[in-house]
């Protein structure tokens, strides 16, 4: 068959290929629409109904139950510490990765992976088989008085484990896009450590780490495998939103289970709309560029 | 190299790049031992005072080499799921344009965002008998909510992102006219398909595809609420793991999360060989 041959074969088909193609597109879009509605779309949706099901009553009814309030107090607690401890270790961490070669540097990158890739209850055990009564620090802790698992400590401390990456993974490639020219630049002018970074070297990751700060405060209210290891899950005592609603589904009380989730889906839908302002400004800027 | 050198001759250098060595080092190192490598020393040096015969004893007891079997096989057909449809979504969110793309686009970060637990309870009910699309799937004998299918369902739903945000940039990057002169070179559209367009992305779909896959094995939250977690039918590692702890069995979740634990750092390095063949391959 020669070229010459299939150009002229192509010219009758042309229209009928051109439909068909249009065709294809339209079924494709189809697949993946009926695809992400089936598996994510109307699941999430259900969240909202569920939460409704029997009206508004009954949903702030659940919003203002002792045990809820004291399992949205824990987790705001979680989250109050374990944020702030992995914004500062995901800055350094991403400032050490960024700016200084040296040697196991890429190993030190993906032990900062680890979390992504364990399993949540395994992290749990982790922290039982150091912390725990029979843990490697457990002798310690106890002549110390000091609890741990079981206690909030174990909720704070899987709480951090979890999402520790995502500062860090977010920073590290835009620090290391900036260089440090502006960085050298500042400190030749005579400005100090200090100054270089809150001036120079934070404006130009704000993004990241206002998008890293939102991952990590996303996962942190949404711990569960970890907590659920690590906490005695006592009503009202050891128990954050992800163990209520646990609790509540359990229990059948499949209403006070889904205003619960509405609460932690709501960061879920904020998070996602900061991602989106996030990303369209990074695409404005590139554009600039 | 030469630039570091060059700087540590000004005087005040040595002192600035002490001072700044230690601060972030040092927070780095003590907090990522605290969190992290210090637990994980613990779980391995826990499981090594158990003997090697009684390790692997209850490694390999029946009921777990039951939930390996049922969390890898499980996890595969998930991951392979998402393979295909989320290369099929990478393309169609890239290359067409149709009323609430950006909508679409926006949902796939859904599973990073919504806690495990509501994933577990929402799709347990969705995928009930009674419920929206558990409704039609009843009359033809497929039952989801505490079966395998379950927990493959919300495998799938934890581990929708990775294959389509790996593919999307790479997709996006890929250049039209190289399509287009393989068109017109006589290639039909499924030459193109499988010859031109495929083979630069085949690094960004395993890296993906093996990211979902360690994610999906992994998973607790949501597959403890969809299955009914019955041992040799639908309980996977994880939540053996926790009802061994339950029962105050630590030697157990000790062997058998250490064997989890492996897997992840397995996976991890795994995943790892990956992007530095896909960084070679962009190069």
């Amino acid at each position: 068959m020669t070229a010459e041959s299939k150009s002229i074969q192509s010219l009758p088909g042309e229209v009928k290929s051109e439909k068909g193609r249009e065709w294809g597109k339209i079924a494709l879009i189809a697949a993946v629409v009926t695809y992400l509605a089936m598996v994510l779309l109307l699941p999430t949706l259900y969240v909202f109904i569920g939460a409704f099901s029997r009206g508004i009553g009954p949903f702030f009814a659940t919003l203002i139950d002792p045990d809820f309030t004291q399992a949205l107090r824990l987790t705001a607690m979680a989250v109050g510490i374990a944020v702030p401890f992995n914004v500062v270790f995901g800055l350094c961490a991403a400032w050490v990765i960024a700016r200084r070669r040296f040697r196991g540097r890429t190993l030190l990158l993906s032990i900062i992976d680890l979390p992504f890739s364990i399993s949540p209850i395994v992290a749990g055990l982790m922290l039982v088989s150091l912390y725990g009564r029979n843990g490697l620090l457990g002798p310690l802790l106890q002549s110390l008085d000091i609890r741990i698992i079981f206690s909030f400590p174990g909720i704070a401390l899987a709480t951090m484990l979890g999402g520790m990456p995502f500062v860090a993974r977010e920073v590290i490639p835009v620090l290391e896009e900036v260089g440090t020219q502006e960085e050298e630049a500042a400190k030749t002018l005579g400005a100090g450590e200090w100054q270089t970074f809150w001036r120079v070297t934070l404006p130009s990751i704000r993004w990241a780490l206002l998008y890293g700060i939102i991952l990590t405060t996303a996962r942190a209210m949404g711990e569960y495998g970890a907590i659920a290891v690590v906490s005695s899950n006592l009503i009202g005592r050891t128990q954050t939103l992800t163990l209520y609603v646990e609790g509540a589904y359990r229990n059948y009380d499949s209403q006070s289970a889904f205003a619960a989730s509405v609460v932690l889906a709501g960061l879920a839908g904020v998070t996602l709309v900061i991602k989106e302002v996030f990303e369209r400004r990074i695409r404005i800027k590139d554009e600039e560029v | 190299m030469t630039v570091s050198k060059t700087q540590s001759t000004s005087p005040s250098a040595p002192k600035n790049w002490l001072k700044g060595f230690s601060l972030p080092w040092g927070v780095t190192i003590t907090y990522l031992s605290i969190v992290l490598l210090l637990p994980v020393s613990a779980l391995i040096l826990r499981a090594a005072t158990l003997s090697p015969a009684e390790f692997w004893r209850l490694a390999t007891a029946p009921v777990a080499l039951s939930t390996y079997n049922i969390t890898f096989g499980t996890a595969l057909f998930a991951a392979a799921i998402n393979c295909v449809a989320g290369t099929a979504t990478a393309w169609v969110l890239v290359r067409y344009e149709f009323p609430f793309k950006r909508v679409l686009d926006a949902v796939i970060d859904l599973p990073f965002a919504l806690p495990t637990a509501v994933a577990g309870i929402t799709l347990a009910t969705v995928y009930s008998e009674q419920g929206w699309i558990g409704s039609f799937l009843t009359p033809l004998g497929i039952r989801v909510s505490f079966t395998r299918l379950g927990v493959a369902v919300a495998m799938v739903f934890i581990s929708v992102p990775f294959v389509v945000r790996t593919v999307q940039p790479v997709l996006q990057e890929l250049d039209y006219t190289i399509e287009e002169a393989a068109w017109s070179l006589g290639a039909s559209r499924w030459e193109t398909c499988w010859r031109v367009v495929l083979p630069p992305l085949i690094p960004a779909i395993l890296t993906g595809t093996t990211q979902a896959f360690a994610r999906a094995v992994g998973e607790y939250g949501s597959v403890v609420l969809i299955a009914a977690n019955i041992p040799y039918q639908d309980l996977i590692a994880p939540i053996l793991v926790f009802q061994r702890l339950e029962e105050n069995d630590m030697a157990g979740a000790t062997a058998i999360g250490t064997v989890l634990l492996l897997i992840s750092l397995v996976l991890l390095l795994m995943v790892n060989v990956l992007q530095a063949w896909r960084q070679r391959y962009d190069g």
